[in-house]
């Protein structure tokens, strides 16, 4: 039995082991933080660097987790606290749907519907009011293209919801009764009671909850390549194209020739490996800790 | 504060709540009925029967069709089942019936941690591992990455059903002189067979739905390949080709492929929701 | 009127005449024939369904102002059930149906225009756990209802959690600890800290959900003593499954048996000559 169990060590580790001595010319040709802040990446020129896919990864994961939060952890009590129980299980159920539908779906939708929508009646407009009325925030905007940062994190927010609804949901199914009733016996309204008896009970499974959304969306690859533009040049702008660490991987690996290009992605998985699996430990902690999630619906 | 003021409070939070309910179920709906109003409009018998060939095919609307992913995607994911199942469940009961063991713990955060990784380094990892080594692309090598994605999700589920056995169960059989093994394989087991195979289906239909992992393993093709050994073509994966390709022919063929896709995930966790409810042993931590 | 205790007479003892033996000492000064006029509650054949389960069955009882009244009963005999209507705790549960009416001061809190909230400040409760709220301070929790309320002035907080800490014997435990979490205290500690944040709004009415019975002798007695002097104060139902702790604390006993109120009357007279043969049976430990 033990065996079986240090299969899930070994996958651990190994992973680490394997991405970096695949990816360790670069490393340590470049040195571990030389190759991190490099903001250069050309596969033609031979200039590999990961810091554009840092950024983008860092800038993406962390607008989609502040956009998805508070509505996650408002459906998350909705769901329930406040909805009758047939209404509350249905929104569970969608909920849990929405993890389940895979992500290329959701990115064809993202390439035909959403992009076009998102360009034709809000990057095209504001750019043109930007052209006239504020000049100087151009340089920031960009020009305005189908796939950009905005598309890709309005998807990624939305893909990453469902894991801080459902810890939200799983701390708050954990608060004791007597916890509710003392708030309500204090004559305290619905939202009283929740914000006196329940939140501070629940607040560590929705930061746990947040945490794993935020791993979610460090690892998320096929919607990002789908819209994110795939551009692997600095400075990013709002309205236009850029990259991800798992983005650059599934867009260039394929037609990577170059020993050295294959390399420095590899690396670049490594340095994704490093950051998914220390938010993911810090998660997986809490959840453990407090006896909350595991849920694989 | 009077009681108006903080019954107004209460209803402001209350639109809030429900807002932001309606702002995440209502992108899924229409995201679902776009999948399946552009999906079955792009349906035919085609799709199911002919394999893809080259873009002039669809170009000159002869017939074309997705037949060899949907072949392939069956081939991957039973072969990346058949890897992952017997070490996902075996590395479950580990997890949830040796609680005394010191590594376990550990083990159990880890597992958990697993679970979270992203899907693209399974692939990475699998490239290292098997396509390096033997030289080529292959469904092999593609479901080796998908079996990497299903075997920490099935150690999770598996030892979170177990959990939910009562001890007493074990109790018993140890109260026999059985040892532990036996007393797992004859009655704990048994008692959570419903449970785990919910767990292995979520993960089967998880694996299903991930292109990320066999972009760079199984690679894909257009043509029709019963070989394991060479590359192979997946839906998730050619979905993503097609939708990324220049041809208007080839974008409706992708839609066909989402709701395909979007069917079957949908329908495996209906019925791993309806199993799971039926038998009350539902995977749930 | 402080009584002597020892842990004896709280340990289990069930026979009579321990309890006819803590009866004599008291003074038979509660008559409801005497005190009719100061009837704070009422209910009026009250019962409450879970779906088709009958919780309890027309209930009509009255509740004496500044008393003690205490619910007793074997388990599952409704008397929780019934206390949770005095203050519409019902509401929070959509199976559950009440009808009848609940009077508070002649007026029917289940009435078209009242405010449960407003009723839940006059009603206070207090459950069987300890039930701080855990991630505020000591202080925080006595004026967590005052806060509620929308008051913010720093001295009229200090004085109100002061005086409600005083009142709940808790303030000379606590009051160098104010700003420590709640969940440090002991779990005696707990519940008078959660009967003073109930007594910190100022309630009319005090109801108690078995307080005692997570709490150990010592504990308990501390609250049982608590209870007889916090009478003058506010009016107290208290649901108990221990006899001696109805015999100790309540001027008033309600037999509960099966959803229906067997018997109302005089502790007193309850515990020496009750009228029905159940309530007889049950006090004299014959079954429950």
């Amino acid at each position: 039995m033990l065996v079986f169990g240090l299969a899930i060590i070994a996958l651990a580790l190994g992973m680490g082991f394997v991405l970096y001595t695949q990816g360790s010319v670069p490393i340590r040709g470049q040195g571990f933080f030389g190759f991190l802040f490099e903001t250069t990446w050309n596969p033609v020129s031979g200039v590999h660097g990961a810091w554009p896919f840092l950024l983008g990864t860092i800038i993406t994961s962390a607008a989609a987790l502040a956009l998805a939060f508070f509505p996650a952890v408002g459906v998350g009590i909705f769901a329930a606290e406040y909805a009758p129980p047939k209404i509350g299980s249905v929104i569970n159920y969608l909920v849990d749907l929405l993890a389940a539908v895979p992500s290329v779906v959701i990115g064809i939708w993202g390439i035909f519907v959403f992009a076009p929508w998102m360009r034709d009646t809000f990057y095209i407009p504001v750019y043109y009011w930007a052209v006239e009325s504020a000049p100087a925030l151009l340089p920031v905007l960009g020009a305005p293209a189908s796939y950009n940062i905005i598309t890709a994190t309005l998807l990624l927010a939305l893909m990453i919801t469902p894991y801080t609804v459902g810890l939200t949901r799983d701390a708050i199914k954990l608060v004791p009764r007597e916890q509710r009733d003392a708030a309500w016996a204090l004559g305290a309204t619905h939202w009283e009671v929740m914000r006196l008896g329940i939140l501070p009970y629940a607040r560590g499974g929705i930061v746990a909850g947040a945490i794993l959304s935020l791993a979610r969306a460090l690892g998320e690859t096929m919607v990002i390549a789908m819209l994110i533009g795939n551009s692997n040049r600095l400075p990013f702008t709002f309205f236009g194209p850029a990259s991800t660490m798992p983005s650059v991987i599934a867009n260039e690996f394929r037609e990577a020739v170059e020993t050295m290009h294959l390399a420095s992605l590899m690396a670049v998985g490594f340095y994704l490996f490093l950051l998914t699996f220390v938010v993911n430990l810090i998660a997986a902690y809490i959840q453990r800790k407090l006896n909350i999630g595991g849920r694989v619906l | 504060m009077t009681v108006r003021a903080r019954y107004i409070r209460d209803g402001v939070m209350r639109s809030l709540l429900i807002a932001s309910t309606l702002f995440i179920v209502v992108p899924l709906l229409i995201i679902i009925s776009y999948v399946l109003i552009n999906g079955i409009g792009a349906l035919n018998w085609n799709f199911f029967t002919v394999e893809l060939g080259s873009p002039a095919r669809a170009m000159q609307g002869r017939p074309t069709g997705l037949a060899h992913s949907i072949v392939g995607t069956v081939i991957i994911d039973l072969m990346a089942l058949a890897f992952a199942a017997p070490v996902g469940i075996a590395a479950g009961i580990m997890l949830s019936e040796y609680p005394d063991n010191p590594i376990n713990p550990p083990l159990r955060v880890l597992s958990s941690t697993l679970n979270g990784m992203p899907a693209i380094l399974m692939g990475l990892l699998a490239f290292a591992l098997v396509v390096r080594p033997f030289g080529g692309f292959s469904a092999v090598s593609g479901s080796v990455a998908l079996a990497f994605v299903m075997f920490p999700i099935i150690a999770r589920s598996v030892e979170s059903v177990l959990r939910t056995t009562p001890w007493s169960l074990r109790e018993v059989g140890l109260a026999l002189g059985l040892p532990r093994w036996r007393v797992i394989i004859s009655t704990v087991l048994p008692a959570a067979k419903t449970g785990i195979l919910t767990g292995v289906l979520i993960a089967f239909a998880r694996a299903a739905g991930e292109a990320a992992p066999l972009l760079f393993t199984s690679f894909g093709q257009n043509y029709m390949n019963l070989d394991p050994g060479r590359a192979m073509d997946t839906l998730p994966q050619r979905l993503y080709s097609l939708a990324i390709s220049p041809y208007r022919e080839w974008h409706a063929m992708g839609w066909a492929a989402a709701i395909v896709l979007l069917v079957f995930v949908m329908t495996c966790f209906f019925v791993a929701r309806l199993v799971a409810g039926r038998f009350g042993t539902r995977a749930d931590g | 009127m402080a009584r002597e205790m020892s842990d004896t007479t709280i340990a289990v003892d069930q026979r009579v005449e321990k309890i006819a033996w803590d009866l004599t000492s008291r003074p038979a000064e509660y008559d409801p024939d005497v005190h009719s006029e100061a009837v704070r509650m009422e209910t009026r054949e009250l019962s409450v369904k879970y779906g088709k389960v009958v919780g309890v069955e027309g209930i009509s009882v009255p509740i004496y102002s500044n008393t003690v009244t205490a619910l007793i009963g074997p388990s599952g005999c409704g008397k929780t059930t019934f206390l949770r209507a005095l203050n519409r705790m019902h509401d929070l549960m959509p199976s559950a149906a009440v009808t009848g009416e609940v009077l508070l001061d002649g007026e029917n809190i289940y009435g078209r225009r009242v405010d449960p909230v407003m009723i839940r400040r006059k009603i206070g409760m207090v459950f069987q756990k300890p039930t701080p709220f855990p991630t505020m301070s000591v202080y925080e929790n006595v004026v967590a209802g005052l806060r509620l309320v929308g008051i913010r002035n720093r001295a009229a907080l200090d004085e109100v959690a002061e005086q409600s800490l005083r009142q709940a014997a808790l303030w000379e435990e606590v009051k160098d600890r104010l700003k420590a979490p709640a969940s440090a205290l002991s779990g005696g500690q707990q519940q008078r800290l959660s009967i003073a944040r109930a007594l910190a709004v100022e309630p009319e009415v005090l109801l108690m959900d078995e307080p005692t019975s997570s709490l150990d002798p010592k504990a308990t007695a501390r609250i049982e003593q608590l209870i007889s002097e916090l009478k003058s104060a506010v009016t107290i139902v208290i649901v108990t499954h221990n006899m001696q702790q109805a015999a100790r604390v309540s001027d008033f006993t309600a037999f509960f048996f099966l959803g229906s109120l067997i018997e109302f009357g005089t502790t007193n007279k309850i515990f020496t000559s009750p009228e029905e043969q159940r309530t007889e049976d049950y006090i004299t430990g014959r079954f429950g």
